[in-house]
């Protein structure tokens, strides 16, 4: 074995510069696919983390059907004492229930439409990044307290201030005419301007009053730590649900099915990209390898006579190839690692894409992160097609018959 | 320039001598450059249906608002000019569409519900050739008057509300003094749409109908104009321009809907980094290509330098191997990619990752669009980024020494 290798290294630098060329078109493809690869699963993670943080949490408990329909009476009947149960049979704070309703907001000026939640102010925080980002002013304390949180674009279209009063309009549970005046004591910033513009956050107990809700809400928000720990979670929190109930659990990816159809959207065509890489990679060692091959037609046909077998020569072949797919595996994940480290340091921003980042909420600079997987996963990929396209001219060798051969020159 | 006919013919041959090595880069070429034009094909398709459908919801290529109106849609910051005096200004002006509306937020509720919507109170008549509603496929009818009773709301919001055809809604809104302005409609029609979100947030009722509800008189929010493509709307919005109080805020499309106009911008870009990319990729095995090629006939290249040959002349013939061999690449790859593009052509159905696009602005079905200014851009960067890279293979040809070329060993 030992001078097979031998063999086999020394083949690959009989000519230098197309071994150097091909092996730098892979590192060239490793490099991108490196770049590409972190970028694209550390900005999946930062969408799926910015977007599920801001309302949706990880997995909602709703009424079945509110998911589509989002109607005032698709509730969840005694929903604080749920909230309270859920978050004592699994140990932990963040479980939080609200309520939702439509309704206009008028100041002196001003009257826009927006989505009023009623939060459960003492656990709120842990569920959403909201109270977090209240820019004047404070977020909500009382459960019962007249009180209210508006984004920071609707506090300007509205021209109001903290202190100021805001009068509601709505519909009820039952479908009554409901209103309520309520003193504005924070704004919240997010910088997005769709949330901004158009939301608003009361205490569950104020909101439950004002629009004739019963003790009843319409999501129990539940976060876990990571993603994959929701995934475990799920089940046991349908099982908690009490006895009787047609309660349903969601996903987040049920419940925000636009974040991952675009992720799955995005990923299809970066795949695609990806692929046509790695084919023109595959292209030029065939390239190169059936060249070396060829070129070895006299001295193979020698070898044969002496009584080595093809199978044997077509392994050499391959493992020239796997050595110089090894050097460009190599040398590609560290170069890919190193140009995406720089970026890691300096972050990554495209002229004129911050307005797209916004829509899924990604800021407009990103730091891609080299992970082990990510730096290895495309470079294998181009190792494994490299092999596979060395199978050809391996495989040729079958038909030599060692005569003719060493009469080719 | 006498040679070039000889050297062609020579370039072809040599060409053709290891055809094996040239069918495998042929493949990898016309591969390269039907991904390339392919792909670009798709996201052409997509941001152009992007801001087709963009524009259909804004509408207009050029819309005049009050200054204040885009930050603050609210009727306090209508057009102060009426109806009569616009029509005096516009009609005559020979564009190719206009019409003046009035668009503020409201509230829509029923019996049951109550959501957000951006009410529209339109002239029918003057938006039908670019509303993104196509007024026959209503289910009901569409408003038929600028002074029409009725409201057309979408299939979706109709729904979430738990209202039909026939059925009463509220609107309300606020007037130039902020006090509530609401009234009674019957939905009249149920519209459908390329994108679900524009069924939920938009409701129309007539001209007349709003401006008397929301007590404005005969002023508007918004002018709208339509050019003859959105890729060309400066004569249009110099014609707006010339015919309007200069204290207007007079937009074109894609300063209204920023994020489209960026789309489009790093469309290009995209388009652009795509191509060079896919031919870096390839470039590899090009010089690998020509590298071969000349170390193969090191013996017959001495031989010509020896009988006389320019060193330029193996220069040429070098280059214009690799442009022959590029250039019969390209053109497999061109047509390939239009026979792919073609059957295509009816659009393809994504509606898979519908609400993923949406999030994107696009809709579920990709009609690819193959335009030619990309497919030249595509074959012309090849063939220049392929001169440039041949050139220091087909350099090193040209400068042995023909003794020592003819002697060597190969």
């Amino acid at each position: 074995m030992n001078i097979v290798l031998r063999l086999a290294w020394r083949n690959l630098w009989r000519h230098t510069r197309r071994t150097w060329l091909t092996i730098g078109a892979m590192v060239f493809s490793n490099t991108l696919l490196v770049f590409m690869i972190s970028l694209q699963f550390g900005m999946y993670g930062l969408m799926i983390d910015n977007t599920l943080q801001v309302f949706t949490g990880h997995m909602q408990v709703q009424a079945p059907g509110y998911k589509d329909d989002q109607k005032m009476r698709q509730t969840v009947p005694d929903i604080e004492p749920l909230a309270a149960n859920l978050r004592e049979k699994f140990q932990t704070e963040t479980i939080a229930a609200r309520g939702w309703a439509f309704g206009l907001a008028s100041s002196e000026e001003r009257s826009y439409g927006v989505g009023i939640f009623g939060v459960e102010p003492e656990f709120e925080a842990y569920v959403s990044s909201v109270p977090g980002l209240i820019k004047e002013g404070r977020y909500l304390r009382e459960n019962d307290a007249m009180e209210i949180v508006i984004g920071s674009v609707l506090a300007r279209n509205l021209r109001v201030a903290i202190g100021d009063e805001l009068t509601l309009l709505g519909s009820g549970r039952d479908g009554s005419f409901a209103a309520a005046v309520v003193n504005i004591v924070g704004v919240f910033e997010s910088g997005v301007v769709d949330i901004d513009r158009n939301f608003a956050e009361m205490p569950l107990k104020t909101f439950q009053d004002i629009f004739y809700m019963e003790g009843a809400g319409h999501q129990v928000v539940i976060s876990a730590a990571t993603l994959d720990d929701a995934e475990l979670l799920r089940p046991e929190v349908a099982a908690a649900l009490p006895e009787g109930s047609n309660l349903v659990v969601h996903d987040w990816d049920v419940l925000q099915p636009g974040l991952k159809q675009a992720i799955q959207a995005d990923m299809s065509s970066a795949f695609f990209m990806y692929g046509i890489l790695v084919i023109l990679v595959a292209f030029s060692v065939l390239n190169t390898q059936l060249m070396s091959v060829l070129e070895r037609t006299h001295e193979f046909g020698i070898v044969m006579s002496l009584g080595l077998r093809p199978g044997r020569l077509g392994r050499l072949v391959i493992l020239e190839t796997a050595l110089m797919g090894l050097i460009g595996l190599i040398l590609g994940a560290i170069v890919g690692s190193l140009f995406t480290s720089w970026f890691t340091v300096n972050g990554l921003s495209i002229p004129g894409m911050e307005e797209m980042a916004a829509n899924f909420n990604l800021p407009a600079r990103i730091y891609p992160q080299v992970t082990p997987w990510t730096a290895v996963a495309g470079p294998l990929v181009v190792f494994l097609f490299t092999l596979l396209a060395a199978a050809y001219p391996a495989l040729r060798l079958h038909r030599l018959h060692p005569v003719e051969a060493m009469r080719a020159n | 320039m006498r040679m070039l006919p000889v050297l062609t013919r020579l370039a072809w041959r040599y060409l053709w001598r290891n055809h094996r090595r040239t069918i495998i880069m042929l493949s990898a070429i016309s591969i390269g450059v039907w991904a390339m034009i392919f792909m670009t094909a798709l996201t052409r398709g997509m941001v152009d249906q992007m801001i087709k459908d963009g524009i259909s919801v804004l509408p207009g290529h050029v819309q005049v608002h009050s200054p204040e109106f885009l930050d603050d849609p609210s009727v306090s910051n209508r057009i102060a000019i009426g109806d009569v005096e616009l029509g005096r200004a516009f009609d005559s002006a020979g564009f190719k569409a206009w019409a003046s509306r009035v668009k503020v937020p409201a509230v829509i509720t029923s019996e049951r519900e109550s959501r957000g919507v951006t009410l529209l109170g339109i002239d029918p008549a003057a938006e039908r050739e670019f509303s993104f509603v196509s007024y026959d496929d209503v289910e009901g009818r569409f408003l038929e008057s600028v002074d029409d009773n009725g409201v057309v709301i979408g299939k979706k919001l109709a729904n979430t509300l738990d209202t039909e055809v026939g059925k009463r809604i509220v609107l309300m809104s606020q007037d130039p003094d902020n006090e509530i302005a609401d009234r009674g409609f019957r939905v009249v029609g149920l519209f459908t749409a390329n994108m679900p979100a524009f069924e939920d947030s938009f409701v129309f009722i007539s001209k007349k109908a709003a401006q008397k509800m929301l007590r404005i008189g005969d002023s508007t929010t918004e002018i709208v104009f339509l050019g003859d493509d959105y890729r060309n709307i400066e004569p249009t919005y110099e014609l707006v321009k010339q015919r309007i109080d200069g204290s207007l805020d007079i937009s074109r499309w894609y300063e209204v809907n920023t994020y489209l106009g960026t789309m489009l911008k790093v469309m290009d870009g995209f388009v652009l980094i795509w191509v060079i990319v896919i031919f870096l990729a390839l470039s590899f095995g090009l010089v690998n290509t020509l590298v071969m090629a000349v170390f193969e006939r090191i013996r017959e290249i001495g031989l010509m330098l020896a009988l006389g040959m320019k060193p330029a002349s193996i220069l040429g013939q070098i280059i214009i191997e690799s442009m022959l061999l590029l250039a019969v690449g390209l053109a497999i790859g061109d047509v390939l990619a239009w026979a792919t593009i073609q059957p295509l052509q009816g659009g393809i159905d994504i509606s898979v990752v519908a609400e993923g696009m949406e999030m994107m602005g696009a809709s579920s079905v990709l009609y690819p669009k193959l335009y030619w200014s990309d497919m030249i851009l595509a074959n012309v960067v090849v063939l220049i980024l392929g001169f440039f890279a041949s050139l220091s293979p087909a350099w090193r040809a040209s400068r042995y020494e023909p003794v020592e070329a003819i002697t060597k060993v190969g």
